[in-house]
């Protein structure tokens, strides 16, 4: 087969500020019909060189050749008008129109929709994708937002397709769809380049695979010649085990009975609908579930931030023995009680941490109320802080730096560092692997399982199903804010999850979009 | 071929010259190599201004502005009376702004402080002995400061209302309110000002300047103490960062709103009851002077530091008096001077760009040949 480069990089390089070097001199080569994985941790600098073919930035020097013809792509109008397209993993879509006033929009003085929604329909035929032109974005699953933008950029013109980690909104089912689609792209002669960090979609999908590891890229492979731990050694630059330890629970105990609870959101929509749970000391239960299917509203609730319609939620103190009600308390009336309830939420520099604080100060949020008197005691926080910092090895000038400076892996050290050094008794934590690279990732898997070998309770809520399956006991399965089923994580599949995932999905979607909007 | 070339020429001439890039932490030097530079030119063009605009020259410009601020040893003290007055102010709003709620009503606050301070010397002047009357001075002018502040934080606490239109508004009932009592205690009557009132003024430390930069300089080593060392202090940082990370830690939000602008609101009291028992000894409409909102350029200038936020109230100061010099002399209104104020302003604020960002060339690209 012969190929044709559809798009060539040469020594791009792109810098910000004088520390960060987020490419540097990285030569790319993507063919037309093949499909390319970008492959790389986070922060490796996939994105930004992807933003550089599609016009959101501009290389600091290198050269760009489309066609083998040297080009300067200064905007995405310049991209569009080289047919590259590019699916941002952040949905741009207006939210109260239909499907084909977003792709229309913009493109030409009159707009005809009638015509638009007949050229929609004709592409979703041609690839296989499954959208109705004239339904609102609002009433749309994640997925089918995603359709609209890949349809959108085809709509354009478009035969060179970028898509940011496409796949991180969807469920396992969803995913064979989208490659499926993608497959039959590339057989119609399109040059596709997916950004991914999951192993498995890689060698699942690409025909190559481009590595890049801070910046540089340090490899191209065909995919057929390859396997999941060469590629992470690439990835990472050295040999890992990936295999998470999983020990069997230790006389498990109740500890959190969850009992019939029920909230609402701000705008008075049902987020939790009726979930019962138990949470036993010594185990991780995994909960599972679309991102927004009230994952959120349940640890909020048992942590005294969410406010509870109806239901319990009963604590067995592990000293006492006695049963304590949390539903309805204050996390300051929670922790009056003796419970040491840890959380890490998903939010980590908005809720967590304070960004514009230094690490010192960061742990304080625990602590600052302890002590007589009107004035702070630092000593204790800078012990914590200077403890935390060398035990979980952060990378950090030293422990006045303010934590937004930090890197992902290193804020996620600070604060599940802080939430476990006040020895729990139940820990929840909220994607805590989210964005982190492998090397962070493991050692918050280790931090995970240190704690339930401690004989505390975790609750964990994941994103990555091969995670969930490999790290936790039971694995609790959420969707539209009811618990859709509760499933061995020994002895489950990722199918089984997916299925029950998607069961009774569409209220789900439209918490999600709600949901998706506020974050945003 | 020739088209190919056309188009390759077309192309580069559509490249950016430059691109704006993050700088990471700048050494603190280099940041304050910045600021000066930033005076100077500054400077440099108010002069231009002012020579293009009047037939003035630039060496003439730069020493009246000198005299004007620092020319004589009364010049000196008013000018540090001036400036640690608008610091007071500063030093008010700053607890509020670091906790991200944007007071911007100092002015009616410092206002209602004079009003109370006003109505006790001319109601109980001749009735209370001196040191009574001084406290319930101090008492009363704190309390209208506080309530005049605390009316919209508590809207803003339990509604959600917004902040700034909110105090903004109540400077104007401040100013009416203030109007309405200086013509029913007008001396003579229906002039509508209020003459000297003799009953209840502060006594002069020293002389007639010291007392209240002696107070100021007390509040400003309290406020800086209060917001570094203190738990309300730390509180107010977290609120003001992120209100869900004070959620979370179980940080009562609304207590902490309302707290912390009852403080902004009693010490803009302060400064009232210092404007008009220390100062004016009379009060009118303009007796704030436009303090409350130079005050918010001030405290973000020194960045809520109260003790950076001395300089840029100094700074300030000094400009605005010897701007005055400078449009007196060259027979220009009051306007002028807020002309060159505005320049150098403009300037400070605007070498923040180059503090947190820089401009970087684009490297020429290499003609290719093949």
């Amino acid at each position: 087969m012969s190929k044709t480069p559809a798009i060539e990089l040469k020594g791009i390089t792109k810098a910000f500020g004088t520390k960060v070097v987020a490419n540097k001199n990285v030569d790319l080569t993507v063919y037309r019909g093949e499909i390319l994985s970008v492959l790389g941790e986070n922060g490796s600098g996939k994105t930004t060189l992807m933003n550089m073919i599609s016009g959101i930035y501009f290389p600091d020097s290198g050269k760009i050749f489309i066609d083998g013809r040297e080009v300067v792509i200064a905007s995405p109008k310049d991209a569009f008008r080289y047919k590259i397209g590019m699916i941002h993993q952040h949905f741009k879509l207006v939210d109260i129109l239909t499907a084909a006033e977003n792709i229309e929009l913009g493109l030409h003085e009159k707009f005809n929709l009638k015509r638009a929604a007949s050229h929609i329909r004709k592409i979703a035929e041609q690839y296989g994708f499954e959208l109705d032109p004239m339904k609102k974005i609002y009433e749309m699953s994640v997925s089918e937002k995603q359709t609209v933008e890949i349809i959108k950029v085809l709509y354009r013109g478009a035969d060179i397709l970028i898509l940011d980690e496409p796949t991180a909104v969807l469920t396992p089912q969803e995913t064979q769809k989208l490659f499926a689609i993608l497959r039959r792209m590339r057989d119609d002669g399109k040059a596709i380049v997916i950004i991914t960090h999951k192993l498995h979609e890689v060698l699942a999908l690409s025909d190559r695979v481009a590595v890049l590891r801070k910046g540089e890229a340090v490899g191209t492979v065909n995919t057929a010649e390859t396997d999941e731990e060469k590629l992470t050694e690439l990835m990472v630059g050295k040999k890992i085990d990936l295999n998470i330890e999983r020990a069997d629970p230790v006389d498990p105990q109740d500890r959190l009975v969850v009992d019939g609870l029920n909230c609402l959101s701000v705008e008075g929509v049902k987020v939790l609908d009726n979930v019962s749970f138990t949470a036993k000391s010594g185990e991780i239960l995994g909960v599972a579930g679309i991102a927004g299917s009230g994952q959120r509203e349940l640890l909020e609730a048992i942590a005294g931030l969410q406010h509870v319609e109806s239901g319990t939620i009963l604590y067995h103190d592990p000293a006492t023995g006695k049963e304590e009600n949390l539903r309805d308390k204050t996390p300051v009336q929670i922790r009056d009680l003796g419970v040491r309830l840890s959380f890490v939420p998903e939010d980590r520099l908005g809720m967590g941490l304070v960004g514009n604080m230094d690490i010192i100060d960061n742990m304080m949020l625990r602590s600052y109320t302890k002590g007589a008197g009107a004035f702070l005691k630092r000593k204790e926080p800078r012990d914590l802080a200077e403890s935390i910092i060398e035990r979980l090895e952060v990378v950090t000038p030293g422990a006045t730096t303010p934590v937004r400076r930090l890197s992902g892996g290193n804020v996620q050290k600070v604060l599940v560092g802080r939430e476990i050094a006040s020895a729990p008794t139940v820990l929840m934590a909220a994607y805590p692997v989210r964005g982190l690279d492998i090397n962070s990732s493991y050692t918050i898997y280790n931090l995970l399982n240190q704690q339930k070998k401690n004989g505390v309770a975790v609750i964990f809520v994941g994103e990555d199903l091969d995670v969930l399956l490999a790290l936790c006991d039971r694995i609790l399965v959420i969707g539209g804010g009811k618990i859709a089923g509760l499933l061995d994580a020994r002895t489950a599949t990722k199918e089984q999850v997916g299925l029950l995932m998607t069961k009774g999905s569409h209220d789900a979607y439209h918490v999600k979009a709600n949901d998706g909007e506020v974050a945003e | 071929m020739n088209a190919e070339a056309n188009k390759k020429k077309e192309s580069r001439v559509r490249e950016p010259m430059f691109h704006i890039a993050k700088r990471d932490a700048i050494v603190w030097w280099k940041a304050w190599i910045i600021r000066i530079l930033a005076v100077v030119a500054a400077l440099i063009i108010s002069s231009l201004v002012t020579v293009l605009l009047t037939d003035a020259d630039p060496i003439e410009f730069f020493s009246t502005l000198f005299r004007g601020a620092v020319g004589t040893t009364r010049r000196i003290w008013v000018l540090a009376k001036e400036t640690s007055l608008l610091l007071l102010v500063a030093l008010a709003v700053t607890p509020a702004f670091k906790m991200r709620f944007w007071n911007i009503g100092a002015e009616g606050q410092v206002l209602m402080g004079g009003l109370a301070t006003v109505s006790c010397m001319i109601l109980l002047g001749d009735k209370l002995s001196t040191p009574l009357l001084y406290l319930v001075m101090i008492v009363t002018s704190v309390l209208a400061g506080a309530i005049w502040a605390f009316i919209p934080a508590v809207f803003k606490a339990f509604w959600n209302t917004n902040e700034t239109l909110f105090t903004l508004m109540m400077n104007y009932i401040a100013i009416q309110l203030v109007g309405y009592f200086c013509h029913l205690w007008a001396m003579p009557k229906g002039s509508g000002h209020i003459g000297t009132v003799e009953n209840g003024q502060l006594p002069a430390v020293g002389n007639e300047y010291l007392l209240n930069i002696i107070v100021v300089a007390a509040v400003t080593v309290l406020m800086f103490v209060y917001l570094r060392y203190s738990k309300h202090g730390y509180e107010i940082s977290v609120v003001g960062e992120s209100e869900n990370t004070a959620r979370y830690i179980g940080i009562n939000v609304k207590k902490v709103i309302m707290r912390t602008v009852l403080i902004s609101g009693a010490i803009c009291g302060i400064t009232g009851l210092l404007l008009v028992a220390g100062s004016e000894h009379s009060i009118s409409k303009d007796t704030a002077g436009g303090r409350g909102f130079t005050a918010i350029i001030v405290s973000w200038m020194g960045k809520f530091n109260p003790f950076y936020m001395i300089l840029s109230a100094f700074l300030i100061v000094f400009l605005s008096k010897g701007s005055d010099l400078v449009s007196s002399n060259l027979g220009l209104n009051k306007s002028f001077s807020d002309i060159i104020t505005g320049i150098i302003i403009f300037f400070i604020i605007g070498c923040e760009f180059f503090i947190n960002y820089k401009l970087v060339r684009n490297s020429k690209k290499e003609v290719v040949k093949q």
